[in-house]
């Protein structure tokens, strides 16, 4: 039953012995201690456990490790470059957009997602993407404010 | 507080003291050095923990480290209401140190002072005080110290940014860390210094970002579920289907096929142990049990009937003048009731507990918002001492008075003595609403009357099972009665009035109170011919509501007139332990789909001395728009004791595309001591939208939420009245 498994998390090679319908949300979290990627309703409803598989946010909870064999995954541990946060983080700290913080590393990630696709996006736009994403204390308007300025701050540059 | 909630705040049983050696002590603390310190101090210290109310000890809240580093030692726990930076920025203001230097110690019962637990916005307001004090007699004590170092008199020195300088010779100084280094001393002010004026802050009061946001925005914030320990197993709970279920048989044996399962089973507890927890979730789905059902007849359609029948006798909550007399002054008179649903907490960080036991001695992390209490509850379960037992507490993923209870915790800690090993226990989200304790479902009546000059003569308000928050008349009422059946952790006659738990939720009881009480004043507005304005204005005499009613109006920028109006505009204002306010909205309102959409909301707050500017707009704004969810989607949908909801695919709160443009006003008042500000905004915004509404369409609805099924139907029997108008509304509801 077992199979293993090749893959790369924040750019560091893994392999790992695991069931292949096991998701990958408790993969990170338990096998290999990502704690960062959070379990909040664990059916696909809310976006705490978003993560970037070859940079497409999915949903860790809902996605059998399986389908992550020979990808690279993202999770809000490797956003970092060289120790220096992205304008994303930034902003969100500049626009307090978190209160409990308990969502945040999945609302980094599908806001993440969404600029390395579409980097100037529209209110609309940002509305959209973020719609799955459930935040119960309430920032959504900093979330959104804290997206569209680091659009703006990364004009012309990668992330 | 001299309500319902007195007694469930104050209900928990005597929790024993820590006792520590001082070696013990000082070794937790770390390596800096205890400011004054002696023997006889320590076990002082301890017994005013013991004694349950803030420590007069400064050593108790704050710690000076050899680096300079100070640390402030909270019993209240950080859940996203921002205290970590309010209390951190009181503490730096008083003693006179950079806020980038002082780190946070909260929740931590070995640590720090004790404290009754984190709710009812009452952090800054209670604890902020003697925190202030606190830091003010360990200023004057280093001034003092500074004084004979120097060897200048105290009155020729200055502190700042944690060094104490000469003030005509500046380079004559020394920090804070280096009076404090290898240093016992036992000095305390018999007379205490008094705390800065407010005009002099330079910290508090000013806008500031959140301390804990770097953390957060990277994954390095810890909550109860990071907590990873050797050997740790992750367990999962057999639960019944409906509340009050006994477990009646159980086959294991699927389950036990699993490898490296361990299943536990303990009088009515069957638990399933494995290092990942999703091998968990796959031996518990194995588990085939059998349960005796209790029957209980009541859904959402009957509940409300089931609370009135179930009510006991009212009891006043207030009551001024006689209300026969103010009914024969009255010209005109008004009768609605008013129905509120259950509501979930619904906290995005699920309950959460890991234990370890070591010998006599066990350490707890919990996302608590009582870990004064849980410790006193594992304490109980474990049958150690309450002083081998610790509770740390991590941030903790929101809250809102559904973290008081423990029931995690314990559960954690009984698995962790039965099986050896470290337990951690997660909650599901199917069970973090079956055993939520919901918001009561809730009835309002009132009867009030105007005279011919539109003075409000008499109010008569019977509250069944809201909870007494907020349900005090503020208008000028010369008449006026309140009862109270039940508050919000009431029981009722039958001891049954709630078929599962209920108890505090973000505002308790205010939400439902403020609902009726404002749509009704909305009701008697348009009856006196006037703007919903104008005839609070001509009600009350309250100079602090009048304050935020016209802060509120100035920022809103739109004429109020007679509803309904067409504008969808709403007003609602009200008091909540202090804090005052004024919200106004405007709303849109689809009649086809009978869709409500809150565009813009307004709201000016007078919370008395603001400490965090940013993190007052950060309450509002998050009240505002959680707000949203109780008033147009979340009800717990049940039958008997089955909760029907289970995720957020049916039980719906609000989303980044529900966001209204949100205004704040924060009304300066700094002569009143901190007030809260994590609850009050949320409670005007059942009032506030029902208002809209009206003024939009000319329907009222009387229930929450105002789902688009029920605004339909409100319009449908609107259509088919009589378009007379009867001031008398029928106490009838869908």
């Amino acid at each position: 039953m077992e199979k293993i498994f090749k893959f790369k998390i924040n750019g560091k090679d893994v392999r790992l012995t695991s069931s292949p319908e096991r998701m990958l949300l408790w993969v990170l979290r338990s096998d290999l201690e990502h704690t960062g990627t959070k379990y909040s309703c664990g059916e696909g409803f809310c976006g705490a456990c978003t993560v970037l598989v070859n940079n497409e946010a999915v949903l860790s909870c809902q996605y059998p490790i399986q389908n992550v064999n020979g990808k690279e995954v993202i999770t809000i541990e490797g956003l970092q470059k060289n120790g220096n946060l992205l304008p994303l983080q930034t902003s969100f700290i500049k626009h307090n957009a978190l209160q409990c913080g308990f969502c945040t590393p999945g609302m980094i990630l599908r806001a993440y997602s969404l600029l390395l696709k579409n980097p100037q996006p529209s209110y609309g736009e940002i509305v959209e993407a973020m719609e799955g994403n459930l935040c119960r204390c309430g920032s959504y308007d900093r979330i959104i404010q804290a997206i569209q300025t680091a659009a703006l701050k990364m004009k012309g540059r990668v992330l | 507080m001299k309500y319902d909630e007195y007694n469930l705040i104050h209900s928990e049983k005597e929790v024993e003291p820590i006792k520590l050696n001082r070696r013990e002590f000082l070794k937790l603390l770390g390596g800096g050095i205890i400011i004054s310190f002696s023997v006889g101090d320590l076990f002082a210290l301890q017994e005013r923990r013991r004694s349950r109310g803030y420590p007069q000890d400064f050593n108790a809240y704050l710690r000076i480290g050899e680096d300079g580093r100070v640390s402030c030692f909270t019993g209240k726990i950080e859940m996203g209401q921002g205290i970590i930076t309010s209390l951190a920025q009181m503490l730096a203001e008083e003693l006179d140190v950079p806020l980038n230097t002082v780190d946070m110690v909260m929740g931590d019962t070995t640590l720090c002072p004790w404290d009754a637990g984190t709710f009812g916005s009452r952090s800054t307001k209670y604890f902020g005080p003697p925190l202030r004090q606190a830091a003010a007699e360990a200023r004057a004590v280093l001034i003092q110290l500074a004084a004979e170092h120097l060897r200048t008199p105290k009155e020729k020195l200055m502190a700042k940014d944690g060094m104490i300088f000469v003030q005509k010779n500046p380079i004559k100084k020394i920090s804070y860390a280096q009076l404090a280094k290898g240093k016992k001393i036992e000095r305390h002010l018999t007379k205490k210094p008094p705390i800065k004026h407010y005009s002099k802050h330079t910290i508090s009061g000013k806008p500031t970002d959140s301390l804990d946001s770097r953390q957060k925005v990277t994954g390095e914030a810890k909550f109860a579920g990071d907590i990873r320990l050797p050997g740790m197993l992750f367990a999962r709970i057999l639960r019944p289907p409906v509340h009050g279920a006994k477990l009646k048989s159980v086959d294991t044996s699927a389950a036990q096929k699993i490898k490296d399962i361990q299943i536990i089973q303990d009088e009515d507890m069957v638990a399933v142990l494995h290092k990942h927890r999703d091998v968990a979730d796959k031996a518990l789905r194995l588990i085939k049990a059998q349960f005796d059902m209790l029957e209980f007849k009541v859904d959402n359609n009957t509940i409300f009937k089931h609370l009135k029948d179930s009510a006991p006798d009212g009891s006043i909550v207030t009551k001024t003048g006689n209300l026969d007399e103010g009914k024969s002054l009255a010209s005109k008179t008004f009768e609605a009731e008013y129905f509120n649903h259950y509501v979930a907490h619904a906290p995005t960080e699920n309950h959460t507990a890991v234990v370890k036991i070591e010998g006599d001695k066990a350490t707890v992390w919990a996302s608590t918002q009582a870990p004064f209490r849980a410790q006193g509850e594992v304490a109980r379960v474990l049958g150690f001492p309450s002083q081998n037992v610790r509770v740390i507490t991590p941030f903790v993923g929101c809250g809102f008075g559904g973290k008081n209870q423990g029931q995690q915790i314990v559960e954690a800690a009984r698995l962790a003595k039965l099986s050896g090993k470290p337990i951690q226990v997660a909650w599901s989200r199917k069970e973090e609403f079956f055993y939520d304790t919901f918001r009561p479902a809730a009835v309002i009546q009132i009867r009030s009357g105007l005279n011919r000059s539109n003075q409000i003569v008499f109010w008569e308000y019977h509250n069944y099972f809201a909870g007494n928050r907020s349900s005090q008349p503020f208008y000028n009422i010369p008449h006026h009665h309140v009862l109270s059946y039940g508050g919000w952790g009431g029981r009722g006659r039958t001891g049954r009035a709630h078929p599962f738990g209920v108890g505090a939720w973000r505002g308790p009881g205010s939400n439902t109170n403020v609902f009726a009480i404002e749509s009704h004043i909305d009701i008697m507005a348009e009856a006196a011919g006037m703007n919903p304005l104008e005839f609070r204005m001509e009600n009350l005499t309250d100079k602090r509501m009048q304050r935020v009613l016209i802060a509120a109006a100035e920022k809103f920028g739109r004429s109020f007139s007679k509803a309904p109006s067409g504008q969808g505009y709403g007003i609602a204002c009200t008091d909540y332990l202090g804090t005052y306010l004024a919200t106004m909205a405007e709303v849109n309102v689809d009649k086809k789909t009978g869709e409500i959409r809150v565009e813009r909301v307004v709201c000016a707050q007078d919370t008395g001395e603001v400490i965090n500017p940013e993190g007052v707009r950060m309450q509002i704004e998050g009240c505002i728009t959680m707000g949203l969810g109780y008033v147009l989607t979340e009800e717990i949908r049940f039958r008997g004791g089955r909760i029907l909801d289970e995720n957020f695919d049916t039980y719906e709160i609000p989303r980044f595309s529900w966001q209204p443009k949100i205004e704040t006003v924060l009304v300066d008042n700094p002569e009143m001591p901190p007030q809260g500000c994590g609850e009050p905004a949320i409670t005007s915004m059942g009032g506030v939208v029902a208002n809209a509404v009206y003024d939009a369409i000319g329907v009222r609805l009387f229930v929450l939420p105002m789902t688009p099924a029920r605004l339909k139907e409100a319009l449908k029997k609107e259509q088919n009245a009589s378009r007379e108008k009867n001031w008398s509304i029928p106490l009838s509801v869908s």
